[in-house]
């Protein structure tokens, strides 16, 4: 019972503390990702071949690039892009340090994913409103962002994991976070027990974040 | 209404330049429907996408009441769109929206008055037949449905002309049959000209007042659809027309017959229907004419009768008689083993 209560007491709240940097890393890096992933999918998605803004060299320059930060492992890019993080918050480490590379981790990734999703919006619908006369701007929202919702939620829910799992690197600038609470507590000070609640605590959000984006796509899926 | 002049287009592709369409003339006229029919492949999808610029021809011009319609700036040409429906062989709803939200939306984008819009949607389902149908969404509904809201979204932009590219290709015969029908009501009743494209037969006899025929990216026949029936010129044409006969005489019997005497169709248009001319064949000439199947075709206006006949006698008698027949006015034609 005591052993119980000395961990509840000494351990529970920088596992508490951990899991809120976990979710501000998570969040924050999410939301900027998206901010820059879905125009440049939908980019991606309009300079293709036989698409309303058609532009090989725009097309090959995004493609290039978005297959060149994808192919550069987090842990690696982390301290790659150290002099870019410095310039763009002013430090290198800490949460602040850690969001930037998340983000230039997670950006393209999710920019792909977005025009997979929108690549299967059914070109017959498309071709339909612009016999209607609509603008193109309105058919991206309307039609192609509309038609991709459930596909595009669920690639954003394998963005988020996906940024679950790099912000356990992040301790390695000193973000803190889960991943970080097990490795300094759970391996190097041999706190078995620790391990065992922070892993449990990730395999539960992994969890609740597949439902949700499971249930959300469904709601939005009417076929 | 339409009038293409020596319209062309070709693609380029890895394989070379493929000539989709060449030196293409028509003419839509206001109020009519006018049908295109050709194989796959004969140009008339990429065709009737030159209609709304959905395709831009390579050279040539497309008037749409009065005005050129190539090279418009892109503001201008959304305006012209916006006058012009378009219905499609895969319906083209969205998925993810209601009944009335398909119609609905298409109204919002094209700056339609807010108040007017409820009205509108309520007004064309009903044309439709679909106003019970207002929350349902695409998956819950037939394909006959399916294409009724689309007309419905198409009819509510209230265009003065409609493009129906092989609106009812995807769908079984009895389907086919009311979608054709609330076709000619749209026309009959709306004044809508309606241009279509099509590989059946059966769709330009219900409904066309006339019919273009194509075939590797040409016209190579048009004229009025009853016209076509009657003497159809070229052999595709004809393979067209025999398409909707349905007659099929057992080969065997065929080769049998013709031993004896031709065996011809005989088509029968206008006046020359109420005449007992194979009574007066018989009489006039030593030729016994034998039916051996027959019907009449109901055109969008006209009806076209046809009798496959098997004349038993002389060889020279045979072909007086055949002239007799012309002369009064029918059309003969000899039918061959494989013919139809």
């Amino acid at each position: 019972m005591s052993e119980i209560q000395q961990f509840i007491e000494g351990r529970l709240p920088i596992i508490g503390e951990s899991v809120v940097q976990t979710l501000q890393m998570v969040s924050v890096s999410l939301a900027i990702s998206v901010l820059i992933g879905l125009p440049l999918g939908i980019l991606l998605i309009l300079t293709r071949p036989g698409n309303a803004l058609e532009n090989r060299i725009v097309y090959q320059v995004l493609n290039v690039f978005v297959n060149i930060v994808r192919s550069i492992p987090f842990i690696i890019l982390l301290f790659f892009i150290l002099p870019f993080t410095k310039l763009i918050v002013g430090t290198s480490i800490g949460i602040k340090g850690a969001i930037v590379p998340l983000i230039v981790h997670a950006a393209p990734s999710i920019a792909r994913l977005m025009e997979n999703a929108l690549v299967e919006v059914d070109s017959g619908v498309i071709e339909a409103y612009r016999s209607m006369g609509i603008r193109t701007r309105h058919i991206i929202w309307h039609v192609m962002l509309r038609e991709a919702r459930p596909t595009i939620i669920l690639g954003l829910t394998i963005a988020v994991i996906n940024l679950v799992g790099a912000t356990a690197m992040a301790g390695l600038v000193g973000a803190g976070g889960l991943g970080d609470l097990a490795y300094r507590f759970g391996h190097l000070r041999y706190e078995v027990d620790v391990m065992y609640v922070t892993v449990f605590i990730l395999i539960l959000m992994v969890q609740c974040l597949q439902s949700i984006g499971n249930k959300l796509a469904a709601k939005y899926k009417k076929d | 209404m339409i009038t293409l002049s020596n319209v062309s287009k070709s693609f380029r592709t890895s394989k070379g330049t493929v000539h989709a369409i060449q030196d293409v003339s028509l003419e839509v006229k206001l109020g009519e429907i006018f049908g295109v029919i050709g194989y796959s492949g004969a140009g008339k999808s990429t065709l009737i996408r030159c209609v709304n610029l959905l395709e831009a021809p390579t050279s040539g011009s497309v008037v749409i009441q009065g005005k050129e319609v190539t090279n418009l700036p892109a503001e201008e040409l959304m305006q012209v769109r916006r006058k012009i429906g378009m219905i499609f062989q895969g319906f083209n709803l969205l998925k993810t929206a209601t009944v009335y939200d398909n119609i609905a939306i298409p109204l919002r984008l094209t700056d339609v008055d807010k108040n007017e819009i409820d009205g509108r949607v309520t007004k064309y389902l009903r044309i439709v037949g679909l106003e019970d149908k207002h929350d349902a969404y695409p998956s819950q509904l037939s394909g006959g449905q399916k294409q009724r809201v689309a007309i419905a979204r198409a009819l509510a932009q209230e265009p003065e002309l409609l493009l129906s590219d092989e609106a009812t290709s995807a769908l079984d015969p009895e389907t086919t049959e009311s979608i054709l029908e609330l076709l000619l009501k749209i026309n009959a009743e709306l004044g809508i000209t309606i241009m279509l494209i099509t590989h059946e037969m059966n769709v330009i006899q219900k409904i066309c007042d006339r019919v273009a025929v194509m075939e590797n990216g040409r016209v190579i026949e048009l004229g009025k659809t009853v016209d076509i029936y009657a003497q159809a010129k070229h052999p595709t044409t004809r393979r067209f027309v025999n398409s909707t006969y349905h007659k099929e005489l057992p080969p065997s019997l065929l080769q049998e017959l013709k031993e004896t005497g031709p065996v011809v169709r005989l088509s029968f248009v206008g006046g020359s229907t109420s005449k007992p001319v194979l009574a007066q064949v018989s009489a006039l000439f030593p030729v016994s004419p034998n039916i051996l199947a027959g019907g009449i075709i109901q055109l969008k206006q006209e009806k076209i009768g046809t009798l496959v006949v098997h004349l038993n006698g002389d060889p020279e008698e045979t072909k007086k008689a055949i002239a007799y027949l012309e002369d009064q006015g029918v059309k003969v034609e000899g039918v061959e083993v494989g013919d139809e």
